[in-house]
C-alpha cells in the first residue's frame, strides 16, 4: 500500500478507537442517571401527598450490597424503588412515613438531633427503638440509642433525625429492601413544599464505612443516602 | 567535555552486514503497541489478583465493597506489563545476560510501524509525543465542553453533582497532568539534538520510556470514570482524597506515572544539552528554546519527585492505614497541601516556560532582527525556575498558615513577575524597527504575548493577599490560569506546530485554515475567559455546579463562547488531518528562512540528523548583522574534531 | 529606546521619533484609563464595601488596577505600534537592522522599573494586609493582626461597644455550615446574623474534610481544616444580606454548600440572639462544650461506638489513636 493509503487506514483506525472510547466514557458518565419517583401524577391540587420511605442497612439491588440505602414506595405500584430523586407538587403538605431498619449511632454534630422545618417542628416516633417514643423535637443521640440517619433538606430548613434500632436487637434486616417483619422504628412527620425548584437532601450521620470521616461511599452517591426533591408546579 | 564515542554495533541475530537494517522481522512479530496491550492486560490481572490476595481480607475492603490495593496494584503491574510488552526491558535483559544490544539511535527513513514501538530515535519519539499530546488535549477539551454545558443553568442540571465533579476532575487532571510535556515532548525531544548539533540524545531509552508512560497514564486516568471518578479535582486534597472511592486510585497512579515520565525526560534533556553540544555551540550561542528546555528539565527533575512522594503517601493512606494525611490518627491535611503545591507551583512554570521558549525562538525569524536581550531572556528563565520553588504558599494564603509567612510569600510571588516580564522586554526590543512578517506562527506568537500579559497581570493581583482573599478559589483564579496556560502555552504550542511541522514531517499545514483557526481561537478564547474574572469576584467559587442566579447571563455567554472555541479547535484538528493525511503538500528545506541550526539540514532531517557533526560558527539570531558568519559549517574538514579532541582532551 | 532613536536620527534620514510617539499615546490612554478605573469603576468593584475587610479588598483591587492598566497599555500600544509601523512591505526580502546601540541601557531601565513597581506593590500589599486586621483572611490559630481596641476577654457574654469582641464559630461539615455563638450559651444554629458596626472574630473549623468559609460580601475567607482553628476578623459597616459559600472542594455537594446571612442593627441582633438562645435551649444542652477545635469522633462518641462494634475505617478513624486495629 502506498504511504498515503496506509496513513489513511491508520487515521480511520484511530478515529474508530477514539469514537469507541468516547462512547464508553459517555456511557459511564451519563449512564447512572437517577430514576425519578413521581408523586405529582394524578395529584389533586390542595390535597396532601403521602410519601413512604425507608432506610436499610444493606441493599440487594446494586453492585455495592454493603452500602446503606434509602428506598421509596412508588405511589403508583406500591413497590419499593431504589431511588432518591422524588418529584413533589409545589405548595403542598407532604405527610412522610419513614421506616428505619438500620442501627443507631451517635451523631457527629448534635445539632442535627433537632427536628426543624416540619409542621410543628416535631416528629412522631414509634417502634422498638430504645430511644424516646411519641412526639419528639430533640434527640440526644449520646444518651438514647441514638439516631440512625437524618433526612435533611437544607433548602427547606428541614431536618428529621430517624431513631434507629438497637445494635443488639434480634431479627434485624439483612436484605434490602427490608421486610416489615424485621425490627424497625417508624417516624412520621409533615412538611409543606415551597415553590418549584430542585432541592437537594442529604444525611448527617457518617455511615460510609471504610471511608475517611465516614462521608464517602453511600453518603456521596445519588441513589443511596443523598438525593433531590424536585418540586414542580 | 570529552565524549567517548562508542562504535555503533549491529544486533545479533539480525543483520550481519553493515548495510543490513538492524532488524528484519515483520512488524507484527516485533514488540510494539499490540504486544504492549497484551502485557498490560496480563499485568493488570496479576496485580489485581495480588492486591486481593494481600488485602482482600481487610475489613475496609469487606465492608466498603472496594479493595483499593487490588486496583492500585492492578494499575501498577498493568503499566509494567505494558512497558514489558513494548520491549522496554529487552535491552536491559540482554545487557544483564551479557549479550550485545543495538546502539543504533536512528531509524532508517520511511515506514509507519516505527511510530508504534519502542525506538531509540529521538525524532520518532518526538512525533509520537506530538500525536499523543494532541489526543490528550482534545480529550481534555471534550470534558471542558461538558463542564460548560452543565454551567449553562444554575438550577436545571444536565449532569448530576457527582458526575459534574468527575468531569471537572478529568478535565483539570488531563490538562495539567498530561500537558506538562506538551512542548518538551514533541518539540524538545525532537529539536534539542538538532539545535545543538548532536546526532542523538544522551539517554534514548529513558526518553522513549518517558513517552510510553504517557499512554498508560492517559488510559488509567480515563478509567477513573468506570469507578465513578474522583471528587477532588486535579489538586487531590486530603483528606477528601482518602475518603473517595476507587476512581481516586486511578488519578493517583496516573499522575504518579506522569511524574516519573517528567523526571526521566528531564534527566535526558539536561545530560544531552550539557554533554552533546557540537563544537562551537557555546552557552552564549544556545538557542533560547534550548535554554527553556534546559531550565524546564531542572524544574521537572527537582519538583516531580515531591509529587510522586505525596501521591505514594496518599495511596498508602487509602490502602494500608498509614496516617500521613488523616487527621484523626494524627496526620495533617496541611502536609498534603504543602507537598502538592511544592510541586504544583514549579509545575505551572513547567507549563509556562516552554511557551516562552517557543515564542522567543520564533520572533527573530519573523522580525528579521536579532533577539533583543538574549542573555537577559535566558537569565530570566533561570530566575523564574529558581524562584518558582519559593512561592508555593501563595496557594495557601487563606488556609490558616502562619500569618507571618504571608508577607514573605507575597514578596517572592511579586518578585517572580520580574523575570517573567523579561519575555516582553525581549519581544518589544526585537520589534524595534523590525520587518515583521505576519505568518501563522507569528500570529500565534503574538496571541500568546497578548493572552499571557492578561494572565500574568492577574497573577499579580492574586499575589496581593487582601485581593487574594476575594479571588482565591473563585473563577478569577480560573481565568488567571487559563489565560497563562491555555492562552500562553497552547497558543505557543500552535505557533511551534505551524513553524516546525515542515521541519519534522516535510509537510506544511494549510495557511488559510491556520489563519482562520488563529482568529477564531483568539477571539473566542478571550470571549470565554475574560468574563470569568468578573464572575469570580462576584462570588462564584470553582468546581460548583450551582451558582447565584444573577450570574446566569454571564455564564451563558461564557458557555456559548466556549462551544465556539471548541469549534476553532475542531478547525485545528481538520487542518492537521487534512494537511498530513490528505493534502500532504511537501515543504522541504527552509521555508521560513531561519538561521536555526535545525533548519540547515533537510526537512525532515536525515536519519542521523547530521552526516557529520557540524562546527558552529555563530549564534542563530544574527539577522541583519553585517558580516555575520553562517550559523554552522555542516561539512567540517575530516579529522578536525578527532584531532582537536586528541590534542586538548577537552572541548572548547 | 530613546538611544535607539538617536541612532536612527544620526543616520541622516528624517526618522520619526518612535519612542516619543509611543510615549505620548501611552500617556494619554493611561491617564484616561486610570481615571475611569478609579472614579467610575472603582466604587462598584467587588466585593463592595459592606464591611471593613471588603472595603479594604476593594481598595486593593482598585489600586492594583490603576497600576496594572498603564503597564498593560504600554505593552499593547507598543505591540500595536510595532505591528503598524514595522511590518514587512510586500516584496521586501531584506532583513531588519542588526544590533542597535543602547541595548544595555534599555534592559537596565526595564529591570529597574519593573523591580520598583513590583517591590512597591509588595510593600503596599503587606501594609494593606496588616493595617485592617488581616483583611478578612484566615490567619490560623494564632492571629497576629487583630482589630484595634478589642480583645477576647469574655467567652460567656457580649455587649456591644465594649472591648469584648463578638465571637462566632463557623463549623464546616459535609455539606453545611453551622454557627456557634459561645457568648450566648454556646448555641448552635444554621443562621448567621451579625450586628452592624461591631467587630467580629470568626473561628473556622471543620469536622471532616477541608472546606472554606467565604462570606462574599463581607470579604472574609478562611479555610476550615479539621483539628484546626482558623481565625479571621471583620467589622460589618452596612446592614444587608450576604452570601456564604464553601470555597474549597469538599465532595459531591460542594456547589450546593451555601447559606445566606444578614447584618442587622445592634438591637435587632440582640433580640434575635436572645430569642434563638431560648428557642434552642433543649438542643444546646445536648451539644458538647464549646471548644475551638473538635475531635469529630470523640465528641460524639462515634469512636467508642465503632470500636465496640468492631468496625474500622480507612485510616481507622472511627476510633481514637489509642485503639489500633488491623486495617
Amino acid at each position: 500500500m502506498s504511504l498515503r493509503s496506509r496513513i489513511a487506514v491508520l487515521a480511520i483506525a484511530f478515529a474508530a478507537v477514539v469514537a469507541g472510547g468516547f462512547f464508553v466514557v459517555v456511557h459511564y458518565l451519563l449512564g447512572p442517571t437517577p430514576q425519578t419517583v413521581d408523586f405529582t401524577a394524578g395529584h389533586a391540587s390542595g390535597q396532601p401527598v403521602n410519601m413512604t420511605i425507608m432506610t436499610d442497612p444493606v441493599n440487594d439491588v446494586s453492585g455495592t450490597p454493603d452500602w446503606v440505602s434509602y428506598f421509596v414506595q412508588s405511589p403508583q405500584t406500591g413497590q419499593w424503588m431504589h431511588s432518591t430523586t422524588w418529584q413533589l407538587p409545589a405548595h403542598t403538605r407532604i405527610n412522610v412515613t419513614a421506616y428505619e431498619f438500620d442501627t443507631c449511632d451517635p451523631l457527629r454534630n448534635q445539632y442535627w438531633g433537632k427536628v426543624t422545618g416540619t409542621v410543628g417542628d416535631v416528629m412522631q416516633v414509634s417502634g422498638e427503638a430504645a430511644g424516646v417514643n411519641g412526639t419528639v423535637s430533640v434527640v440526644n443521640s449520646n444518651t438514647t440509642c441514638g439516631v440512625a440517619h437524618t433526612f435533611t433538606v437544607p433548602g427547606l430548613g428541614l431536618n428529621v433525625p430517624f431513631e434507629g434500632v438497637l445494635y443488639t436487637a434480634s431479627n434485624q434486616c439483612t436484605h434490602g429492601p427490608c421486610a416489615m417483619s424485621t425490627t424497625h422504628t417508624v417516624t412520621k412527620f409533615s412538611f409543606v413544599t415551597p415553590g418549584p425548584g430542585s432541592y437537594r437532601w442529604q444525611c448527617f450521620i457518617p455511615c460510609g464505612l471504610a471511608t475517611d470521616d465516614g462521608n464517602g461511599h453511600a453518603m456521596s452517591t445519588l441513589g443511596f443516602m443523598t438525593g433531590f426533591l424536585q418540586v414542580v408546579a | 567535555m570529552a565524549i567517548e564515542i562508542q562504535p555503533e554495533r549491529l544486533q545479533e541475530p539480525g543483520g550481519r552486514e553493515p548495510s543490513d537494517l538492524p532488524r528484519t522481522r515483520p512488524w507484527w512479530a516485533r514488540p510494539a503497541v499490540h504486544t504492549g496491550l497484551l502485557g498490560a492486560v496480563i499485568g493488570y490481572l496479576f496485580g489485581h489478583w495480588l492486591g486481593n490476595f494481600i488485602g482482600g481480607g481487610y475489613r475496609q475492603a469487606v465492608l466498603g465493597d472496594q479493595n483499593d490495593l487490588a486496583i492500585v496494584l492492578g494499575y501498577v503491574f498493568g503499566t509494567i506489563g505494558w512497558l514489558a510488552g513494548l520491549g522496554i526491558f529487552n535491552d536491559l535483559g540482554r545487557f544483564l545476560a551479557g549479550k550485545p544490544f543495538p546502539e543504533v539511535t536512528h531509524e532508517p527513513a520511511g515506514g509507519l510501524a516505527r511510530y508504534f514501538r519502542f525506538t531509540l530515535d529521538h525524532k520518532v519519539v518526538g512525533i509520537q509525543y506530538l500525536v499523543g499530546m494532541i489526543i490528550y488535549f482534545l480529550t481534555g477539551g471534550l470534558f471542558a465542553m461538558a463542564i460548560r454545558t452543565e454551567l449553562l443553568s444554575p438550577a436545571s442540571h444536565v449532569l448530576g453533582p457527582g458526575v459534574y465533579l468527575e468531569v471537572v476532575g478529568e478535565h483539570g487532571t488531563m490538562m495539567m497532568m498530561m500537558m506538562s510535556s506538551v512542548v518538551l515532548g514533541p518539540f524538545g525531544q525532537y529539536l534539542a539534538p538538532l539545535m545543538i548539533g548532536s546526532k542523538r540524545m544522551a539517554f534514548p531509552r529513558l526518553e522513549a520510556l518517558g513517552f510510553w508512560l504517557t499512554p498508560a497514564a492517559f488510559v488509567i486516568l480515563l478509567s477513573a470514570v468506570l469507578w465513578g471518578g474522583f471528587p477532588t479535582g486535579w489538586t487531590g486534597y486530603a483528606d477528601l482524597s482518602v475518603q473517595a472511592t476507587q476512581g481516586m486510585d486511578a488519578y493517583l497512579v496516573a499522575f504518579g506515572l506522569m511524574g516519573i515520565s517528567m523526571i526521566l525526560a528531564g534527566f535526558n534533556i539536561i545530560a544531552t544539552i550539557i554533554c552533546y553540544r557540537a563544537p562551537g555551540m557555546r552557552w552564549s550561542r544556545l538557542p533560547i528554546f534550548v535554554w527553556s528546555m534546559f531550565t524546564v528539565s531542572f524544574l521537572q527533575v527537582l519538583a516531580a519527585p515531591v509529587l510522586v512522594a505525596g501521591f505514594y503517601m496518599t495511596i498508602t493512606d487509602r490502602t494500608v492505614q498509614t496516617a500521613f494525611f488523616t487527621p484523626d490518627l494524627g496526620g495533617s491535611t496541611y502536609l498534603y497541601e504543602d507537598l502538592f503545591w511544592f510541586f504544583g507551583h514549579p509545575e505551572v512554570y513547567i507549563l509556562a516556560l516552554p511557551g516562552f521558549g517557543i515564542v522567543s525562538e520564533i520572533l527573530p525569524v519573523f522580525c528579521r532582527r536579532p533577539l533583543f536581550g538574549y542573555k537577559v531572556g535566558a537569565a530570566g528563565m533561570f530566575g523564574v525556575a529558581i524562584l518558582s520553588f519559593f512561592v508555593w504558599q501563595h496557594h495557601l494564603f487563606d488556609s490558616g498558615i502562619d500569618p507571618d509567612m504571608r508577607p514573605l510569600f507575597m514578596l517572592t510571588t511579586e518578585l517572580i513577575s520580574i523575570p517573567t516580564g523579561f519575555i516582553y522586554l525581549t519581544a518589544m526590543g526585537t520589534f524595534w524597527k523590525a520587518k515583521i512578517r505576519l505568518t501563522v506562527p507569528m500570529l500565534f506568537a503574538l496571541g500568546m504575548y497578548f493572552n499571557f500579559l492578561i494572565g500574568g497581570i492577574s497573577g499579580v493581583f492574586l499575589s496581593d493577599v487582601p485581593a487574594d482573599t476575594t479571588a482565591h478559589g473563585s473563577f478569577f483564579v480560573m481565568a488567571h490560569f487559563h489565560y497563562t496556560i491555555m492562552g500562553g502555552l497552547m497558543f505557543a504550542f500552535m505557533a511551534g506546530l505551524y513553524y516546525w511541522l515542515p521541519k519534522m514531517t516535510g509537510i506544511r499545514l494549510n495557511e488559510r485554515l491556520g489563519k482562520i483557526q488563529f482568529w477564531t481561537m483568539f477571539i473566542f478564547f478571550n470571549s470565554t475567559f475574560l468574563p470569568l474574572f468578573a464572575l469570580g469576584n462576584m462570588g462564584m467559587p470553582r468546581r460548583v455546579f450551582e451558582y447565584a442566579r444573577n450570574l446566569q447571563t454571564l455564564n451563558d455567554w461564557v458557555s456559548v463562547s466556549a462551544f465556539c472555541l471548541g469549534g476553532s479547535i475542531l478547525i485545528f484538528l481538520i487542518n492537521v488531518v487534512w494537511s498530513t493525511v490528505i493534502a500532504r503538500v511537501p515543504e522541504t528545506g527552509n521555508p521560513w528562512n531561519s538561521r536555526g541550526l535545525e533548519w540547515q539540514v533537510s526537512s525532515p532531517p536525515p536519519p542521523e540528523n547530521f552526516a557529520r557533526i557540524p562546527v558552529v560558527l555563530s549564534g542563530p539570531y544574527e539577522y541583519g548583522v553585517k558580516n555575520a558568519l553562517p550559523v554552522a559549517d555542516l561539512n567540517p574538514p575530516p579529522g578536525l574534531i578527532a584531532s582537536a579532541l586528541a590534542s586538548s582532551g577537552t572541548e572548547a | 529606546m530613546a538611544a535607539a532613536t538617536e541612532a536612527g536620527a544620526a543616520a541622516g534620514r528624517p526618522e520619526p521619533r518612535h519612542g516619543v510617539r509611543i510615549a505620548v499615546i501611552w500617556l494619554v490612554l493611561a491617564v484616561a484609563a486610570d481615571l475611569v478605573i478609579w472614579f467610575v469603576w472603582g466604587p462598584h468593584m467587588p466585593p463592595g464595601n459592606m464591611s471593613t475587610s471588603a472595603a479594604d479588598q476593594q481598595f486593593d483591587f482598585n489600586v492594583l488596577s490603576v497600576i496594572a492598566a498603564p503597564v498593560m497599555l504600554a505593552v499593547f500600544i507598543y505591540f500595536g505600534y510595532a505591528l503598524t509601523m514595522w511590518r514587512q512591505r510586500p516584496g521586501d526580502e531584506e532583513d531588519g537592522p542588526g544590533h542597535l546601540r543602547g541595548e544595555a541601557r534599555v534592559q537596565a531601565a526595564w529591570i529597574i522599573v519593573t523591580s520598583a513597581i513590583v517591590l512597591g506593590l509588595a510593600g503596599f500589599g503587606t501594609y494593606e494586609l496588616i493595617a485592617p486586621a488581616g483583611a478578612g483572611a484566615g490567619e490560623g490559630p494564632q492571629p497576629i493582626w487583630k482589630p484595634a481596641g478589642v480583645n477576647t476577654s469574655s467567652l460567656t457574654s457580649w455587649v456591644p461597644n465594649t472591648k469584648n469582641i463578638l465571637q462566632v464559630q463557623v463549623i464546616a461539615q459535609q455539606w453545611l455550615f453551622t454557627y456557634r455563638y459561645p457568648q450566648f450559651g454556646g448555641m448552635e444554629t444554621t443562621q448567621l446574623e451579625l450586628p452592624v458596626g461591631q467587630p467580629v472574630e470568626f473561628h473556622v473549623t471543620s469536622l471532616d474534610v477541608i472546606h472554606s468559609f467565604w462570606a462574599i460580601q463581607l470579604g472574609v475567607k478562611a479555610d476550615a481544616n479539621p483539628f484546626l482553628d482558623n481565625v479571621a476578623y471583620t467589622t460589618p459597616e452596612h446592614t444587608g444580606g450576604f452570601t456564604v459559600r464553601c470555597d474549597e472542594l469538599c465532595g459531591i455537594w460542594h456547589g450546593a454548600m451555601y447559606n445566606y446571612g444578614s447584618v442587622v442593627p445592634v438591637t435587632a441582633f440582640q433580640s434575635w440572639v436572645k430569642a434563638t438562645e431560648t428557642r434552642l435551649a433543649a438542643l444546646t444542652k445536648t451539644l458538647p462544650p464549646f471548644a475551638l477545635v473538635y475531635t469529630p469522633n470523640e465528641i460524639s462518641g462515634l469512636a467508642k461506638f465503632y470500636y465496640q462494634a468492631g468496625l474500622p475505617g480507612a485510616g481507622g478513624q472511627y476510633y481514637g489513636p489509642q485503639d489500633p486495629e488491623q486495617p
